[in-house]
């Protein structure tokens, strides 16, 4: 029956919206990160989200049911815009020239990310209480 | 005289099964909100109900590997895609509103369908006990 997949899909997208919160979280933990090198220096992470359409489907029929796919993580991905560059001779990490390089993460765009998971989230924590109402009510029926 | 479960119940029990479908489908596109390149989808209620009136629903049989199962194999429901209202450039048509409203709405249809049934049935257990 339909309904039961629908805990497999919302659970999905919820461990996937709460990956998206924990690089949001580590962005923001690191974003004043100093390095003395180009290459050290931290990098803003995201998520990439994918369609699982090669699941199995829920009722252990065994065809894929490529209309309602769950969503999973396909990696997590770096950023590979330049650091920034900042002269500061006295820092203890600058370089023989003078710089250090901090790191790229942008700290607007990291709150906005914020915003948007936990909605996201809330919204499928939603779907998933509403569904299983739906199915007590079903099983409930003529008691 | 056997009973007809199909002539005493009505339209209700395939729409039950039709709105169960749809539930999953919108839960799907819900939570595929922030995927790049999915394009959501949806199930035209009206005229899913109309094409169960006049044929019996059944699965496509497969007798090849190669042969495809046609989705949602057990209702027959024709499923669509949403024409987007806004553009997005990481092809992602998903409407979050549109979709939380359309499955609260599924929801709230797939109780009142729940209680007709329950209705029906309590009318035939009436008719039976002779009360």
């Amino acid at each position: 029956m339909g309904l039961y997949n629908v805990f497999n899909i919302s659970g999905s997208s919820m461990s996937a919206q709460s990956v998206r919160l924990n690089t949001v979280a580590s962005n923001l933990a690191n974003a004043d990160v100093v390095s003395s090198t180009e290459k050290g220096v931290y990098r803003s992470r995201q998520p990439v989200f994918e369609a699982v359409m090669d699941a199995l489907n829920g009722d252990g029929s065994g065809v894929t049911n490529h209309s309602t796919p769950s969503v999973r993580v396909a990696g997590v991905v770096e950023n590979n815009a330049a650091a920034r560059k900042e002269y500061q001779p006295e820092h203890p990490l600058a370089n023989e020239k003078g710089y250090i390089f901090k790191s790229n993460v942008n700290s607007i765009e990291e709150m906005a990310n914020m915003m948007a998971a936990s909605r996201s989230y809330q919204n499928n924590v939603e779907v998933f209480n509403t569904t299983k109402q739906m199915l007590i009510k079903t099983l409930n029926m003529g008691r | 005289m056997p009973i007809s479960f199909d002539s005493a119940l009505g339209i209700h029990q395939q729409a039950l099964a039709v709105r169960a479908q749809r539930t999953e489908l919108l839960a799907s596109n819900i939570a595929n909100e922030d995927t790049p390149g999915y394009k959501a989808r949806d199930i035209d209620f009206k005229s899913t109900l109309k094409n169960i009136n006049y044929q019996s629903t059944g699965s496509v049989s497969t007798t090849n590997t190669k042969h495809i199962q046609n989705e949602m194999g057990n209702v027959g429901a024709d499923i669509l895609y949403r024409v987007p209202n806004q553009s997005s450039l990481d092809g992602n048509t998903v409407d979050g509103q549109l979709e939380k409203s359309a499955f609260s709405e599924n929801a709230i249809r797939y109780q009142a369908s729940l209680t007709f049934l329950e209705g029906k049935f309590r009318g035939m257990l009436a008719a039976l006990k002779g009360e």
